[in-house]
């Protein structure tokens, strides 16, 4: 079952990628889509049956030399198996509504065929994508690791006559390998220290390894702290945080679908997995683990203030995700893994269909993204809104406070909320506290500019606007069941007790013995539980104010702090920081080597020597060859002379 | 025992018989009428002896009191020898029948001139190296003269000629130091002589002047400048025999007086022919590239390929020896192949030797140029072909006696080199439409340039055994 479910997707993007010319094109996105909802069936049966227990299916034998053994293996635990319904749903809505969203586009031709690369590429992503989280040893990870960056590359830039998307899916690429380059180090660390690669050798090793150390670059440095930091900056880059964050809001150049699937329910949640996954080491790694909190929360707060003034409706969801996943980090840092994982599975639901929502107005709309652009839109979209409306509800974390009812990102956000109060980490606290207040008023902000209110901008745009059709419309109907429900459901398993957890997870998240995070978090004060709560109403009234209430509000307070508002909508200024710090001396020193060595040097060097060097020695050997003998004799006088004089000098004579 | 001597020599001796029963039928018979009839015996007669070599015991025989070697080494020499001359010879009737250059003495100088040949790679004694030496240099210098009504082909032979007998002199310098050092002429004397009592100055000094004299035979720098204007003054086919079989016994001599004479003190000599090689490499690279003649481009690709073999000759070891042999082998072959075509190259029956006259040849002649592109990437060096294993084998030996930066310099020049070599690819298969060259080719021409590019394909495989053959020359020679 868990064989086919993983292949399925693979055999889909083959079919799609390969033959499509032989079956045709609409019958190759059949094709995939239905191998897609057949591994998201099997996937949810797997989860829903699943005991708890780790099993282990050896598919292929893969890399033996030595001891680095490692097999194409699937490790089927409690962990994986949360992945998976989040990857398969997700992916198989995506499939469907991408039949609609990208029925036509006009970035093609009428009569080019894109829309089976399309899929193949969605396709290819989702196996990555589940070869990532299926891994039996990290090498398995990282080929899905790569596997998931590389499709994310070709999806990013999959306009590919639109230079700017170009430009995106190589800065995605690229960041990537810097977080890349720490996940290879952590994984020759381990195999340095551990002699092996698979998860069950290094798990077991964790505690010899936390009294190691090991030399690194100038200083010695404990070894499970090293392993997780690295590891760490790897989930940084792919998730987007901070100093590693600058690709996700640039990745929004992809289609749609495509940012639901992968730049916020997938792809971006594999660095949390990666923590989780790790959890057996990380719970040694104290001060590698404060830095996940310090960086989770900085991501949480510095994304959401930009996310406060985008003006593209994409962007502003891209910030969100960033800022979401900085919860996430945070949650894992505390040590409350499960509540990371928690809230990746809701925040998968609302935050897909918040994107997919956001595709279907931008479908309706002929493609306009900015937000001043739209307004009024709530009768042209009427069920779009209404998926729209859940999924804010569920983002800004509507509930009833105190209790556990509510939708799935109220329960799930103060679950970490409370976490981290009760791990004691009060900067955090406070940070994640105004980061959700902003997040509760970027999304009215962005409900409110779409859908109440006057229309703007082009008028004849918003005459043409239409409702999208039922194909895109079921999936975020799905989806939504989840933003309402998903919080309430699996609020015991993720977040009942320490010990509820505990067992419903099994071995696959190990928490240190005297980790009783999850139960000491339901008793936190009051005021701490309430707190999220009262920061969504703030928000929420602060939006109200400025985008419904008064409208000119916004443009005066720009005003009044222009320093702020740009600081803020130049993002912090992180692009033209790292243009400074690190684009432009590498482009100069790539320009040194090109222009100077290569050009110069090299080739100058080659063409000197083969346009000027030799044709000089030629003429000259030409002139030499006279005619006359005794030239010809002179010359042979002089090597007499040469060789006589070099046997006295060197010659071995007594 | 005088009886036993002879059957050491006996194909020499017999090649010098036929030589002057020849002479006498052609004196006496028809004149030139028995030209082409001469020639073809004469070939036989090559032919005959190289089977009679081939088959013979390979075991180290001496005679005439150690004066005359045979070993597997000579063997080996004198097989290509006769065989490249037979075909050289065969190949050139044509051209000089239809030029009026058909005379009975040509083949009987070239008769003469190889049983020099055999005389110089079996000489054991100095003497011997003299008199085989001046036999085939006495027979060239009047075999390029041969065109007496041309000024050039004269020149060329009076040019030869005089600096020939300046080399001889120099050579002949180095052998009376020799002798008066070691107090012998026998190489067997002169290698127990530096046994015994090391090296003396005066013999170093007389090495040096034997090897200067050998270069000029095997036209290494700086003794090479006479073999541009030979070449080209001289008749084509003079020309290709030139450029095969007395390069080959030059080197082979070269070889046996470094390592029988002297191969106690291989330092003092190696260091020299490395020099020799290097200058021969670059000049004879660099020079061509001047060259509008393919018959001194050639010239100047010899003296490169002299080059080549020389870097496995200074390597100073039974490897070396090998490598030179193969090499020398394949360069053979392939300028057989190249002379086969540049004897054809004619236009309205005059002939042509620029190479801007094979501008478009492949389109003219497709199968042709397809040869001739073979042997020129070949001759430039470029695998898979066998060019390349020729020059591998040598680089190898030279990197094998730790001399890296010989090789370097061979690998250099042979860059360097391949310009001249793809230039006139480019003119057959790029270059801008000209009058075509006649399309007329004898068959034994096309065939002989077809076979040895089809050599230079096949031989990949095995390079047809020559690699044994010359580990086993190798190692009679160096012990």
């Amino acid at each position: 079952m868990a064989v086919t479910l993983v292949l399925a997707p693979l055999l889909g993007a083959i079919i799609a990628g390969l033959f499509w010319r032989v079956i045709g094109e609409r019958p190759a996105q059949i094709v995939s889509t239905g191998l897609l909802f057949l591994s998201a069936f099997l996937s949810w049966i797997i989860f829903l049956t699943h005991d708890g227990g780790v099993q282990q299916i050896q598919m292929m034998r893969w890399i033996d030399s030595g001891t680095l053994v490692g097999d194409w293996a699937l490790r089927i635990d409690r962990l994986t198996a949360v992945m998976l319904i989040v990857i398969t749903t997700v992916s198989a809505l995506v499939h469907l509504y991408s039949f609609g969203y990208m029925a036509h586009d006009e970035n093609f031709a009428e009569d080019e065929s894109y829309r089976p690369r399309f899929f193949a590429y969605l396709s290819l992503f989702t196996f990555a994508m589940l070869m990532l989280v299926t891994a039996d040893n990290l090498v398995q990870l990282f080929f899905g690791w790569e596997g998931v960056g590389l499709a994310s590359y070709l999806l990013i830039g999959f306009y590919f006559r639109k230079q700017s998307a170009g430009a995106a899916a190589m800065k995605a690429f690229i960041v990537n390998r810097v977080g890349d380059m720490g996940l290879i180090l952590a994984l020759m660390v381990i195999y340095f220290l551990v002699d092996s690669i698979q998860y069950d050798d290094i798990f077991a090793a964790a505690g010899t390894l936390s009294e190691t150390t090991v030399s690194f670059l100038w200083t010695d440095w404990n070894a499970v702290n090293l392993i997780a930091f690295l590891l760490f900056v790897g989930a940084m880059g792919k998730s987007a945080q901070l100093f590693l964050h600058t690709w996700l809001p640039d990745a929004m150049e992809g289609p749609t679908p495509v940012s639901a699937l992968i730049h916020a329910a997938t792809m971006v949640t594999a660095g949390v997995f990666l923590v989780a996954r790790m959890s057996p080491l990380m719970e040694y790694a104290e001060t590698a683990m404060a830095f996940v909190v310090l960086i989770g929360a900085f991501t949480a707060f510095f994304a959401a203030t930009v996310g406060l003034v985008q003006n593209d409706i994409k962007r502003v969801i891209a910030y969100s995700t960033c800022s979401q996943l900085g919860f996430m980090f945070v949650a894992a840092g505390v040590g409350v893994y499960s509540v990371a994982m928690f809230h990746l599975l809701t925040h998968a639901f609302f935050k897909a269909m918040l994107f997919l929502g956001a595709g279907s107005v931008i479908h309706g709309m002929h493609h306009e993204q900015d937000m001043r652009n739209y307004g009024g839109l709530k009768d042209k979209f009427p069920y779009t809104f209404w998926a729209m409306l859940i999924g804010t509800l569920a983002i800004t974390g509507v509930g009833i406070p105190l209790t556990m009812i509510g939708f799935a990102g109220f329960v799930s956000k103060d679950a970490i909320i409370e976490s981290v109060f009760a791990a004691g980490a009060g900067y955090a606290f406070w940070m994640l506290v105004i980061a959700a207040l902003m997040t509760s008023f970027y999304s009215w902000r962005l409900m409110f500019l779409t859908f109440w209110g006057e229309p703007r901008g082009d008028k004849n745009t918003h005459e043409h606007a239409h409702e999208s059709p039922m194909v895109m419309l079921v999936p975020l109907g799905v989806l939504a069941v989840g933003s309402v429900l998903a919080g309430m459901v699996w609020y015991g398993p993720f977040f009942g007790s320490t010990e509820q957890v505990s067992e419903w997870f099994g071995a696959s998240i190990y928490m240190a013995p005297d980790n009783n995070l999850i139960t000491e978090a339901h008793y936190v004060p009051n005021w701490v539980k309430v707190s999220p709560f009262v920061a969504m109403l703030i928000g929420l009234g602060l939006s109200w104010l400025f985008y419904i209430r008064d409208t000119s509000l916004p443009g005066k307070l720009a005003a009044t702090f222009p320093g702020a508002y740009q600081f803020l909508l130049n993002k912090w200024y992180f692009d033209e920081i790292y243009e400074f710090l690190f684009v432009r001396p590498s482009m100069a020193v790539g320009r040194f080597f090109w222009k100077k060595g290569d050009g110069a040097v090299i080739d100058g060097g080659i063409n000197g020597l083969a346009m000027g060097v030799i044709p000089f020695f030629t003429r000259l050997a030409g002139r030499m060859q006279s005619g006359f003998v005794f030239h010809y004799a002179f010359a042979m006088v002089l090597g007499i002379v040469a060789i006589v004089t070099f046997v006295m000098l060197t010659g071995g004579a007594r | 025992m005088i009886a036993s001597d002879l059957t050491v020599a006996l194909p020499e001796v017999l090649l010098a018989v036929f030589a002057m029963a020849a002479l006498m039928a052609g004196a006496y018979g028809g004149k030139d009428k028995l030209a082409v009839p001469i020639l073809w015996a004469t070939a036989a007669v090559f032919v005959l002896m190289a089977l009679v070599i081939g088959v013979g015991s390979y075991e180290t025989r001496t005679a005439f009191g150690g004066l005359f070697i045979a070993d597997a080494f000579a063997q080996f020499s004198k097989l290509i020898i006769l065989i490249s001359a037979a075909v050289v010879m065969v190949m050139g009737q044509d051209y000089l029948t239809s030029r009026n250059l058909m005379r009975f003495e040509y083949p009987v100088l070239i008769t003469l001139a190889v049983v020099g040949m055999m005389v110089m790679v079996s000489a054991g004694d100095l003497i011997t190296l003299y008199m085989g030496l001046e036999l085939q240099s006495l027979s060239l210098y009047v075999i390029a003269a041969m065109r007496r009504d041309s000024q050039k082909s004269t020149e060329a032979g009076l040019k030869y000629f005089i600096l020939g007998a300046l080399a001889s002199g120099l050579l002949l310098y180095g052998a009376s130091l020799a002798y008066g050092y070691a107090g012998t002429t026998q190489f067997a004397g002169i290698i127990s002589t530096i046994d015994e009592d090391g090296m003396s100055l005066g013999l170093l000094m007389g090495l040096a002047f034997i090897l200067a004299g050998l270069a000029f035979k095997v036209s290494a720098a700086p003794f090479h400048m006479w073999t541009p204007d030979v070449y080209e003054g001289a008749p084509t086919a003079v020309t290709a025999f030139f450029a095969t079989a007395p390069k080959v016994a030059a080197m082979a001599l070269l070889a046996r007086v470094v390592h029988e004479a002297f191969g106690a003190v291989p330092g003092d000599w190696s260091q020299i022919i490395a020099l020799l090689a290097v200058l021969s490499m670059f000049v004879g690279a660099i020079a061509a590239i001047g060259q509008r003649d393919i018959k001194r481009l050639m010239a100047y690709s010899s003296i490169t390929h002299m080059g080549f073999a020389m870097v496995g000759l200074a390597a100073g070891s039974a490897q070396g020896v090998q490598a030179m042999l193969i090499y020398m082998a394949i360069y053979v072959t392939m300028n057989i192949g190249m002379f086969a075509f540049i004897l054809s190259m004619s236009r309205d029956g005059r002939p042509v030797t620029t190479i801007d006259s094979l501008n478009q040849y492949a389109k003219a002649e497709p199968l042709r140029a397809l040869a001739l592109l073979i042997l020129l990437f070949s001759l430039a060096g470029v695998p898979p072909l066998v060019g390349f294993f020729g020059k591998f084998y040598v680089l190898w030996a030279a990197v094998e006696a730790g001399m890296i930066w010989l090789a370097v310099a061979g690998v250099i020049a042979s860059v360097i080199g391949a310009f001249y070599y793809l230039r006139i690819v480019y003119y057959m298969y790029f270059g801008v439409e000209t009058d075509p060259l006649d399309s007329a080719m004898p068959p034994i021409q096309s065939g002989l340039l077809i076979a040895s590019a089809a050599i230079m394909v096949l031989g990949v495989v095995n390079l047809f055994g020559v690699e044994g053959l010359a580990a086993m020359a190798a190692d009679s020679l160096v012990r």
